[in-house]
């Protein structure tokens, strides 16, 4: 009897030993891959704080040095020749958050016009738009590229304009309105005499903003990143977006360049998403979801 | 205003058609318009006359296209070797994107393990998604660069030779973008995973747990042929954007003009900045045809998806 007790418990505990066992194998794989995805970041922010005369055919180093200040001020005064940070930041925030907010507000109002109203062909449009879709951006962008270089339309406000018709942000507000908004709303606002554009800016906007949050992050964040249409329509500097000047920057002969300002130029450049990702992470991650998997 | 308040009422219709023009007119204008343009392009040919700066157009048929297919000055047929680059480097990198993607997602929602601090894991896996490419590829650059630390630690260990330049190798090239890429995706794959993972019927795995299925046996023979079909939709549409790929490959080794990391995009870009409309043009339809038959697998495989959960 007593056997049967001790065998029992044996397994039971062999189990309990295999669980911690696995548990403490997944713990270090998952830190495994977390350090493997940090680490060119955290070798970023070691250089921003290296000199370059260190950096140029420097040794490889985990320490931090003490040139963070000496880089950041040297970037936007001896380095501006090369990489006008302040001019970038500026021409990447006005674009990347003119097109979001472009993106958004005639993608929910396109989405609530097929949402709220009857009327014929309402089902093919929506059709359309899913269609359209799956077109690669490289087919416009030949044709869009020939028409700004033909008509002076390059460093132009005109690199804003296709943000107006996105079709995947269209497809997340559609879905998120047939989850949240009522039909019978939309008839109260009516009998309360709210004419159809007051009821959409004021009663069923406020409703999506979740949703416009999300997609607010999301489009800014692809048109910050951007380089292929930038890179193509902007040569004034002005007017060039950050990953334009980085393209630019790395094409220039980096023995000769302080190598201190080219990490921090990079480092700033992403800094913004960084903090935005770092308080919004889990509402971000949520949004991946919620935007790609249809079945 | 007749008081026809059923769900079709008339009067209202023409508001639907107002709140939609903006939608249509833009994408007819500024997406439409030039796409056909593209199309139109690609069977023209663009030569600069010389000494000015017009450009003379004429009718070419299939003529851009039978050079793109056609063997170069090196040898080499350009668009295949591009397409044949990005298609490589695409492979080396969402092999362990899909893998890691898959056991950590795995691990992530498995009930027995019940991991703490999940979380953290995920905010640091999705982060190198949302870093600028561009950034990302020329921080690459600056630590693998001839003057930069890895290339001295290397020198120094040994393993390589001072006149050595990752940027240039051919297999060096390709891994490091294939990294970048791999580095980016990763968190992407695991989230749309584990909601793959998440969406199959828990019944399912508590019946196959009373039959006493150990989990390898529940992993392998229920949750990996579930979630077939959502890694076939993340596998084709990260070849879609694979195809696409630009800003590592262009920021990275786009200066040391390496041969072997030219993706089609590049290619593309070169076109247009030389005022090469034609083939251009053409590269872009041969892209939209591609990626045309990879959109119908996805279609395809969803479809199927749906047909065997009703």
């Amino acid at each position: 009897m007593t056997r049967v007790v001790t065998d029992y418990q044996k397994e039971n505990r062999n189990a309990i030993i295999k669980a911690i066992v696995l548990r403490v194998l997944c713990y270090i794989f998952l830190c495994f891959v977390a350090v493997m995805c940090i680490f060119f970041f955290y070798l970023l922010l070691v250089n921003t704080t290296r000199a370059n005369n260190d950096l140029q055919g420097g040794r490889f180093t985990l320490m931090f040095s003490r040139f963070f200040n000496q880089n950041f001020k040297n970037l936007f005064t001896k380095f501006k020749t090369d990489f006008d940070a302040l001019k970038g930041f500026r021409a990447s925030f006005v674009i990347a958050f003119s097109s979001a907010v472009l993106t958004c507000y005639f993608s929910a109002l396109t989405a609530y016009g097929i949402y709220a109203y009857d009327f014929k062909g309402k089902r093919l449009m929506e059709a359309f738009i899913l269609a359209i879709m799956m077109i690669p951006p490289q087919l416009s962008s030949v044709g869009f590229f020939q028409i700004a270089s033909r008509y002076g339309l390059k460093n132009n406000w005109w690199i804003l304009m296709p943000s107006i018709a996105a079709p995947s942000v269209f497809f997340y507000m559609i879905q998120y309105l047939r989850a949240t908004l009522p039909k019978d709303l939309i008839e109260s606002s009516r009998i309360d005499g709210s004419n159809e554009f007051m009821t959409f800016n004021r009663i069923v906007l406020p409703i999506m903003k979740p949703a416009i949050a999300v997609q607010m992050i999301f489009s800014f964040v692809g048109s910050w990143n951007n380089l292929y249409m930038p890179s193509l329509l902007l040569s004034d500097s002005k007017k060039k977006t950050l990953p334009v000047m980085i393209n630019a920057l790395q094409r220039t002969s980096w023995g000769n360049i302080d190598l201190g300002c080219v990490y921090m130029a990079i480092f700033l450049s992403i800094l913004p998403v960084v903090i935005v990702y770092l308080f919004l992470s889990k509402f971000i991650i949520k949004g991946v979801t919620a935007g790609s998997v249809k079945g | 205003m007749k008081g026809n308040k059923n769900k079709k009422n008339p009067s209202y219709a023409k508001w639907g058609y107002i709140f939609v023009a903006s939608f249509f007119i833009v994408y007819f204008l500024f997406t439409f318009v030039p796409q056909v343009l593209t199309i139109y392009d690609s069977f023209f040919d663009y030569t600069e006359v010389v000494g000015t700066l017009e450009t003379e157009v004429s009718f070419a048929g299939f003529k851009n296209y039978k050079m793109l297919f056609s063997r170069n000055l090196r040898g080499d047929i350009e668009i295949l070797r591009c397409l044949g680059n990005t298609i490589i480097i695409w492979l080396i990198g969402v092999i362990p994107q899909m893998s890691f993607g898959l056991l950590i997602a795995l691990i992530f929602t498995s009930s027995r393990l019940r991991l703490k601090g999940t979380g953290f894991f995920k905010t640091v896996f999705y982060m190198p998604n949302l870093i600028m490419a561009a950034a990302f590829a020329s921080l690459i650059l600056a630590l693998f660069g001839t003057i930069g630390p890895f290339h001295t630690l290397f020198v120094e260990k040994g393993w390589i030779a001072q006149t050595f330049d990752f940027i240039s190798n051919k297999t060096w090239a390709r891994i490091l973008i294939a990294l970048m890429n791999f580095l980016m995706w990763f968190g992407n794959t695991t989230i749309l995973l584990m909601a793959g993972i998440q969406g199959i019927d828990e019944s399912v795995f508590e019946s196959a747990k009373i039959d006493g299925a150990s989990s390898i046996h529940v992993v392998w023979d229920i949750t990996l042929p579930l979630l077939k079909p959502i890694a076939v939709y993340v596998f084709i549409t990260s070849m879609i954007g694979g195809l696409q790929m630009f800003d590592v490959a262009e920021v990275l080794t786009g200066k040391a003009k390496n041969n072997s990391t030219r993706t089609i995009v590049m290619l593309i870009n070169d076109y247009l900045k030389v005022g090469n409309y034609g083939h251009a043009g053409a590269v872009s339809v041969v892209l939209f045809i591609i990626t045309g038959i990879l959109s119908l697998i996805i279609f395809k495989t969803i479809n199927r998806k749906g047909e065997s959960m009703s």
